[in-house]
């Protein structure tokens, strides 16, 4: 097996398979409470339920996104792991990049499978949910990548779990907007441009991070 | 380490200064060990001995000097670097694939350092002592021939203590070579001895 494939295994028994955090299940459970709680605050008008339903369950998945920020990163700065793999000449970088995906893997399909009962309990119509699921697949990669880079750059900091949710808000708002955005007259077009800014997010995060990791080991 | 083939191993370190925030822990240090080498770094809480270490591993930038070695490192710490919630078995197999050693260096390792029994025990609930040796059982797993120390005989009981040493010993017989930073006596043959106090600035 090689390096990255065991590093890949390891990240996801631990973002999957829970411990402390719960694994996937808490971002789900989070992001499908919004979703039934906001009919309740908003009230039986469906069809402005339909209407404002796609950017509830956007806000909702960059919420949930948030949840397991403190998982991942400074737990193995704290273990000396991030040491470890240094000696053994393994990169920051590749670990950050690896995290990126297993972030991405336990958190991304799950929401897009909970999007389902998120669409009926908000009313949404085929179309709709068809357009918030491939939004979903463009954009909750960038927010993995997002994550993850902050994650590293408050580790080791005072608080630095709030303060990566804090941090994350503000910059995930372009995957926010184009995002949110394909469902309503952005179209395709808003669906690309937040495939590019994941993107973009994809290619910046392991070096920001490594470089965050690197700084915070010391 | 028992059979291992000898090893060549070498660390250079030239008039190394240590700084942090405007204290200047320690400079003007030099050291020099090859093959079957080990040197004990003393000195009290706070002189700089883990921060010497991470810069001979590379892990921590010298505010002046040079560090060179022949082989590769393995580092053990206070930290020991094992998943918290994992089985120790299982802990250990990832450092096992990471090394690329055979599979039954994790079963070999526990037996050697008395773990065998458990092996299905998550590693949060390990003591201190117990989480000290499953450190070393990674360390043995790498087969780094430069080894650096960091206070390993803290939370050992005496057949801790006294393995921890013969470990040590036949890393060095191996052709290996070994730094050990400890406030407390460590027993190994040849073992010289360096004081941080006398580079202190």
């Amino acid at each position: 097996m090689s390096r990255a494939a065991a590093l890949l295994r390891r990240d996801l028994g631990r973002l999957l398979l829970g411990g402390r955090g719960g694994g996937p299940l808490l971002p789900v459970l989070f992001f499908l409470s919004v979703a039934m709680l906001y009919p309740f605050a908003v009230g039986p008008d469906a069809p402005l339920l339909a209407r404002t339903g796609g950017g509830v369950i956007w806000v909702a998945a960059l919420l949930a996104a948030i949840l397991p920020l403190d998982r991942l990163v400074e737990p193995d700065i704290e273990l000396g792991v991030f040491d470890q793999w240094a000696l053994r000449g393994i990169s920051e970088e590749l670990v950050i990049a690896v995290r990126v995906l297993a972030h991405w893997l336990s958190f991304g399909p799950p929401l897009m499978l909970a999007a389902f009962p998120a669409a009926a309990l908000l009313g949404l119509d085929g179309a709709t949910l068809r357009m918030v699921e491939l939004g979903l697949l463009a954009g909750t990669p960038g927010l993995a990548a997002l994550g993850v880079t902050v994650a590293a750059l408050t580790a080791g900091l005072r608080g630095g779990a709030a303060l990566a949710g804090l941090l994350v808000i503000p910059m995930a708002v372009p995957v926010l907007i184009f995002g949110a955005g394909s469902l309503g007259t952005g179209g395709e077009s808003g669906l690309a441009l937040a495939g590019a800014s994941s993107l973009v997010l994809i290619a910046i995060a392991p070096f920001a991070g490594a470089a965050a990791v690197r700084a915070a080991r010391g | 380490m028992q059979g291992a083939p000898l090893r060549t191993a070498a660390i250079t370190a030239r008039n190394i200064a240590c700084r942090r925030g405007d204290r200047v822990l320690f400079a003007e240090l030099s050291l020099n060990l090859s093959s079957g080498e080990a040197v004990q770094i003393a000195g009290h809480n706070g002189i700089g001995k883990s921060s010497l270490l991470r810069i001979l591993a590379g892990l921590a930038p010298a505010y002046a000097g040079t560090v060179t070695v022949e082989g590769s490192v393995g580092l053990l710490d206070e930290r020991p670097a094992l998943d918290p919630a994992l089985p120790l078995g299982r802990a250990l197999a990832f450092w096992q694939r990471m090394d690329g050693a055979p599979t039954e260096a994790v079963q070999r390792n526990l037996e050697r350092l008395g773990l065998a029994a458990l092996v299905d025990v998550p590693v949060r609930y390990l003591s201190t002592g117990q989480k000290k040796r499953a450190a070393f059982a990674r360390l043995l797993a790498q087969e780094a021939t430069v080894w650096l120390l960091d206070e390993p005989l803290n939370g050992l009981d005496s057949r801790a203590v006294e393995l921890a040493e013969t470990l040590t010993a036949e890393h060095c017989a191996a052709g290996g070579v070994a730094i050990v930073a400890s406030h407390q006596s460590f027993r190994l043959t040849g073992l010289a001895r360096l004081a941080l106090a006398d580079f202190g600035a």
